[in-house]
């Protein structure tokens, strides 16, 4: 079943008077439980990709589908509502409120989505355990790690169960361990939960962690290959 | 959370929040003590009024106010006095008074004046003379010859205790009276011009000078609360027929100070406005740079499904936290220096002249009402999240993907 479907996806921005064709024509289809790469160099567009199948950024054509919802037709407002209930983001850089502890990060999505106190707490703690941080609970995110942010990241982005989790080159400004160790968690992540990952990158390590890897060159999808 | 939240961004810069809490610290300052001063004027204003012989209600004859010569006096004070008995309440105190148009002349000088005869015991519960007494003694009852005089008179007449003042005026029979009295009293008053204007002897020794018989020129009435006035002296009305007799408040009595209180009101709340203004623009301001510094930020939690307006409503939650932190300290520093100078006032006898002409004090005591606490507050609130929706709504308005590439 496909989770994601681009079709004859168009994305052009302006700037100035000189016109960057970001995505040119993407068609790309996503299975439940992928553990997708979309790789290229800076420029390819997978970022813009990412943020379009995320419900970030506007298509200029073509039809995006997210779980049978076609999602570029949806207002700002319906867009916050499916970014809050069905998709779990990971950046590069940034991802975490600087005043929550990384407790407090991992349950505002859950708060957001009003779930009860006392169930918030019980989940954001399971799956701080769950990414190897039950020592972190309290600390603020100036106080943890670049590989430990990340983590606390991604256990937000899937604490809520969302359809899928987008990153966007999650392990950019980590060093190479403690990337590795990010890669090998959301691949725990994805094959225990069965959540569908989605992430860009331009790292070999990361696209060798993919089951598939999807290359984007020049706003176009120039390859595609199970890896198995 | 969202409080933790918003509670945690304000300290997130302490120098900042320090700086524009100190901002309103000192505008709701501003507000409370500058208001209360400008209080205490208006107050000291209506209180010297009142005090100078005003009281809260008068009665006279029906004439008397348009022209306030001895023919116009009241006939059967009995009739007036019977009134009162019946009307008045308990605590409330009147006396009656004479009072003429007068020449006081000595050998030095001569000028007009007001001759006021009192009662000397009834005056004393009703208007200022029996406490501004500072050199002699104060009238007793039947004292034929006594006056008490202004202490700016003895000066302008160059005289003293003890010394002779003749008074001459028109008595009854439209001739000219006139009776030398000895200063056996001299007063201070809020202002110059009172002591100037009046002097005090009997009510007996001016009836015997004017030839007046039991007459009297007016009735004052103190009450135990002011705001009865209005109710009193429709009471009166009502029993006075105002054909021969004109009942009136305070009020009446004195349409300057009531029209500078009225006046006073819309300038505290203009003065009010005028802080806030420049407050204001600090409150946007600081938000405004705490909000761009956080792009990066909104974009996230826009990314992670925040809605616009919860956006909006965390920041003016940090405001609100700003503000009610700075009208708390403000508050309790507003209240200090109004207590701290409630019992010295504020001397301001060097610019007296000018002052008096507005029927000021000399010294003012700063009072606190309680609307125009409330007011200040208001103002600070209200207007402060008013601004501070400015920012917030810039906050809100950002597209996560724009807001998350900001460098």
């Amino acid at each position: 079943m496909n989770i994601v479907e681009c079709r004859d996806v168009i994305k052009i921005y302006r700037q100035g008077k000189v016109e960057v064709h970001a995505l040119r024509s993407i068609n790309l289809s996503i299975q439940k439980g992928g553990f997708v790469a979309l790789a290229g160099p800076s420029g390819s567009g997978k970022t813009t990709l990412l943020n379009i199948i995320g419900g970030l950024d506007y298509a200029n054509s073509g039809s995006i589908t997210l779980d049978g919802n076609i999602i570029n037709k949806m207002s700002q407002s319906e867009l916050a509502n499916l970014r809050l209930h069905n998709i779990g983001f990971v950046f590069q850089a940034y991802n975490l409120i600087p005043v929550l502890s990384a407790l407090e990060n991992v349950e505002f999505v859950m708060l957001l989505q009003g779930v009860p106190s006392a169930e918030r707490r019980e989940r954001a703690t399971a799956i701080l355990d769950d990414v190897g941080l039950k020592d972190a609970y309290s600390r603020r995110p100036a106080e943890l790690s670049g590989g430990q942010q990340q983590r606390v990241a991604v256990a937000r982005a899937i604490v809520s169960n969302p359809l899928i989790v987008l990153a966007d080159e999650p392990t950019a400004n980590l060093d190479s361990k403690t990337g590795e160790g990010l890669m090998e968690m959301m691949r725990e992540m994805n094959e225990k939960k069965n959540v569908t990952f989605i992430f860009s990158t331009h790292d070999q390590m990361v696209m060798d962690y993919a089951r598939r890897l999807v290359h984007i060159r020049d706003g176009l999808v120039a390859d595609d290959q199970n890896q198995g | 959370m969202y409080l933790q939240m918003a509670w945690r961004n304000i300290w997130r810069n302490p120098r900042r929040t320090i700086v524009i809490m100190t901002a309103v610290i000192i505008g709701v300052w501003a507000m409370i003590f500058l208001g209360a001063l400008m209080r205490g004027i208006s107050d000291q204003m209506v209180r010297n009024g009142i005090m100078t012989l005003t009281g809260h209600v008068q009665v006279h004859h029906a004439g008397f106010r348009k022209d306030p010569v001895i023919e116009n006096s009241i006939d059967k004070p009995e009739v007036v006095e019977a009134a009162l008995s019946k009307i008045l309440p308990r605590d409330a105190r009147w006396t009656t008074r004479v009072r003429v148009d007068a020449i006081a002349s000595n050998a030095r000088h001569s000028g007009g004046v007001t001759l006021v005869g009192i009662d000397p015991e009834q005056e004393a519960g009703i208007s200022f003379i029996r406490q501004a007494i500072t050199e002699g003694t104060y009238l007793k009852a039947g004292d034929k010859y006594g006056i008490i005089v202004g202490e700016a008179l003895a000066d302008k007449f160059d005289t003293k205790l003890g010394r002779k003042l003749v008074l001459m005026s028109q008595d009854t029979n439209g001739d000219i009276a006139s009776r030398a009295f000895r200063i056996t009293g001299i007063f201070k008053a809020e202002m110059e011009t009172t002591e100037k204007q009046f002097v005090f002897v009997t009510i007996t020794a001016a009836r015997k000078m004017l030839k007046l018989g039991n007459q009297i020129s007016e009735v004052s009435i103190l009450l135990a609360d002011y705001k009865n006035a209005d109710r009193v002296a429709d009471d009166l009305r009502g029993v006075l027929p105002s054909v021969s007799y004109d009942v009136q408040t305070w009020q009446e009595l004195l349409p300057f100070v009531t029209a500078v209180l009225k006046m006073y009101d819309w300038f505290i709340y203009l003065w009010f406005l005028v802080i806030f203004i420049a407050m204001g623009f600090g409150i946007v301001n600081t938000i405004l740079m705490a909000v761009f510094e956080r792009i990066r930020e909104f974009g996230l939690l826009k990314a992670l499904g925040m809605k616009p307006w919860w956006i909006v409503k965390e920041i003016l939650t940090e405001s609100f936290f700003l503000l009610i932190l700075g009208m708390v300290a403000g508050n309790a520093l507003g209240f200090l220096s109004v207590f701290a100078l409630a019992d010295t006032g504020i001397d301001l006898s060097a610019l007296s002249e000018g002052m008096e002409f507005a029927g000021m004090s000399r010294v003012i005591y700063p009072v606190i009402a309680i609307k125009d606490i409330v007011a200040a507050n208001l103002v600070v609130l209200i207007l402060g999240l008013l601004v501070s929706a400015y920012p917030a709504i810039k906050a809100a308005r950002f597209t996560p993907v724009k807001a998350m590439a900001h460098t």
